[in-house]
């Protein structure tokens, strides 16, 4: 396959994993913040691969694993209203609220769509003229520019019964709230390459230059994967802390104007719980006033409530790189892909799931 | 399953999704599972069922039979290289083919929802009449039953079949020895995406059509040969990594797959990437695995590919040892991952 094979090509990883052998002198920890790179990752064992000193940590890169437990809560209240119809991507159905998940709600009767694209959900909006279509949009600025569209579009095209509840989050606040706390051990970052096409590049500079961080814009082949690595290494040993772009192919400097613009016109920056985290200032998106009155929450008269999370669950120390999920008590034991007690296990996209899907509860397969 | 599942009072969640069934109960995967072993294996169990396999063998006087049964509801009707009549009949025939049973006759039960159009059933049943007569087999018992409009999708088909097995045949997953070869018959995932292709909401277009095809004549083929084959599996629901974990559990054997030999077509690879599907979780409806003994891997995918359905028969990996069932993929980085079972329904990745 044309543009996929050759970013997976194994000779071209080994070659790429004998520089870094060559480059490494001292220990390194490295996060990746992106749940398609997390997967990559485990998938292929690419850490395997890499020398002893350098640690990859996964951090909240999965965005159904931080939305928080009240946004999901309230988009099951909606659910179970006999006039809605909600509509979200296939993961977030499976994520536990307060007391089951959007699949519960399903099984009670509810109506709950899984949809590919938020415009799916304007259009099933137009169709069901009877009924409210509600949107639980989720994902980073990657998902946030096809929302804004249908948003747009149901604003244009004037229709009613579409709304949306907004869980859309920012990327660099989060990584800013992991340098800042005083437990951080993460060195380098690899940023998302997908989330950078949109945005561009020049946001993690001021991250970069505040925190003498090396930070590398990385695809999510495992050709990218490693050499987003190789790079982050190479600044390391060299004492550099400095913006690169590994995903040239894809993002340009100043990213996707059009999106950019898109997203700009419809939300705006708000502070935002992050499930196992705390509130990140300016890490949400919010509709703008001017769009209030698609936004499903205000038009249902819903004020989220903080719903406690579960103390078993340790996702918040997961997805900060301070534990990796088979350090877990609950993890293969009391929470698996079947019975989740955090998010991280649902999505594929999760650190949890992904470390379980490849059998990483115990040691690695090859060392026994 | 060991899998020692949380009671109910340390995780309240458990509570509400285990007092209903839930679609990824009917994944093929561990969800359903835990329905076979906490539902109907406690109330149904016998030796024969205890087995879990496609189909259930048993002896009737001196004559050894298969029989198996299954139900179908396809949605859409009509996909891209089959619809529901001929995906009922192939499906319940690979079931018998499998455990090395010659179909001789098959049941067919129709549910049929009020409104649903005569020509559309009378197009079903030719093309199941067409798909029984392909693999020389006849429909010799049917039964129908309507049901109000809206309370089921239009047409749900379900076929038994019996199947003759010859009297020195011994196949099941028992029999499999550390260095066998794990064979498999074409590209695997070709039905799942064709059907999800033609499914409403989803716009990508491909040339892909299901690999629905009847498997007995395959299979005839390859007991033809000689090669000892210790036991067979279509891997239509969960997919190939679904079946490689049933038959690694009931054999006891741990199973390495080599990643990079395992056929998957591009189109496939393609709309799994779109999609965020992992291949070896996708559907077949044509396609079988078989462990061969290691010195007959050469004679037994030579009579595969004289075959139309096993033109493209490759060996995938081998059984490596026994007592330690799990399956381990060897990826082209040499690095090495279980390949484990499906959870539930696999679920489409969003970024």
């Amino acid at each position: 396959m044309k543009f996929v094979d050759e970013f997976r090509d194994a000779a071209a990883v080994r070659m790429v994993i004998d520089s870094i052998r060559a480059l490494t002198t001292r220990p390194w920890t490295i996060m990746e913040v992106c749940g398609g790179q997390t997967h990559t990752i485990v998938r292929y064992g690419l850490d395997e691969l890499l020398p002893d000193q350098i640690s990859l940590v996964h951090g909240p890169g999965c965005p159904v694993c931080v939305t928080p437990i009240e946004m999901i809560d309230a988009a099951i209240a909606l659910a179970r209203r006999r006039e809605v119809a909600l509509c979200s991507f296939g993961d977030m159905l499976r994520v536990p609220g307060s007391s089951g998940d959007l699949f519960d709600a399903q099984a009670a009767g509810a109506e709950v769509r899984i949809v590919y694209s938020p415009l799916d959900a304007l259009e099933l909006a137009r169709r069901l003229t009877g009924r409210e279509v509600v949107f639980l949009a989720v994902g980073f600025e990657t998902t946030a520019p096809t929302t804004a569209m249908a948003v747009h579009q149901a604003a244009t095209l004037k229709i009613p019964n579409f709304s949306i509840i907004s869980a859309h989050v920012r990327v660099p606040p989060a990584i800013a709230a992991i340098l800042a706390s005083p437990h951080n051990r993460v060195q380098s970052f690899l940023a998302a390459g997908h989330v950078c096409t949109i945005m561009g590049v020049e946001e993690y500079r001021p991250i970069v230059e505040k925190f003498r961080v090396p930070i590398v814009v990385t695809g999510f082949e495992p050709v990218d994967l490693v050499q987003g690595v190789a790079m982050c290494v190479r600044q390391l040993e060299e004492g550099r802390a400095e913006l690169e772009n590994q995903y040239a192919r894809s993002v340009r400097s100043e990213g996707n104007l059009a999106a950019k613009k898109l997203i700009e016109e419809v939300f705006v920056p708000v502070d935002r719980r992050w499930r196992g985290l705390d509130t990140l200032p300016n890490s949400g998106l919010a509709l703008r006033e001017r769009y209030a009155a698609f936004d499903a929450l205000r038009r249902f008269g819903l004020a989220p409530s903080s719903a406690p999370e579960r103390t078993e669950c340790r996702a918040g120390e997961v997805l900060r790189g301070l534990l990796k999920p088979p350090e877990c008590p609950a993890f293969g034991k009391s929470c698996t892909p079947e019975h989740p007690l955090g998010a991280p296990m649902v999505s594929s996209e999760g650190a949890c799931a992904a470390y379980l899907r490849s059998g990483r509860f115990a040691a690695s397969p090859q060392s026994k | 399953m060991t899998d020692k599942l949380p009671s109910a009072g340390s995780c309240p969640i458990d509570a509400p999704r285990d007092e209903v069934v839930v679609l990824g109960h009917g994944s093929g995967g561990r969800l359903t599972a835990e329905l076979v072993n906490r539902v109907f294996l406690p109330a149904l169990s016998n030796p024969i069922l205890d087995r879990l396999e496609d189909a259930a063998g048993i002896a009737l006087g001196g004559t050894r039979i298969v029989f198996s049964t299954d139900a179908f509801v396809v949605k859409p009707l009509r996909f891209p290289g089959g619809d529901i009549g001929s995906l009922a009949v192939n499906g319940t025939i690979n079931d018998l083919a499998v455990m090395g049973g010659q179909p001789v006759g098959l049941s067919a039960a129709f549910i049929l929802e009020e409104g649903f159009a005569i020509e559309d059933l009378r197009d079903f049943t030719r093309s199941m009449r067409a798909a029984a007569d392909r693999a020389g087999v006849a429909i010799v018992a049917a039964d129908t039953k309507v049901v109000d409009h809206g309370k089921a999708d239009g047409l749900y088909i379900a076929t038994s079949g019996i199947g003759i097995v010859s009297d020195e045949l011994c196949l099941g997953p028992e029999q499999i020895k550390p260095g066998d070869a794990l064979l498999v018959s074409g590209p695997v995932g070709d039905h799942g995406i064709a059907v999800m292709s033609a499914r409403e909401g989803f716009e990508f277009q491909t040339a892909l059509v299901s690999d629905s095809a009847p498997l007995n004549g395959l299979v005839s083929s390859m007991l033809a040969s000689g090669g000892s084959i210790r036991c067979m599996r279509d891997p239509t629901r969960g997919g190939l990594a679904t079946i490689l974990n049933e038959l690694a559990r009931s054999g006891g054997a741990e199973i390495v797959v080599e990643d990079a030999r395992v056929p998957v077509r591009d189109a496939v690879r393609a709309a799994c990437e779109i999609l965020g599907l992992d291949p070896f979780y996708v559907a077949c409806e044509g396609t079988m695995v078989a462990i061969v003994a290691d010195e007959d891997e050469g004679r037994v995918l030579g009579a595969m590919r004289e075959h139309p359905l096993g033109a493209q028969a490759c060996r995938i990996g081998t059984v490596t040892a026994t007592g330690k069932p799990r399956v381990l993929l060897h990826t082209a980085f040499g690095t090495t991952r279980y390949l484990e079972q499906l959870s539930g329904s696999q679920l489409p990745r969003i970024c």
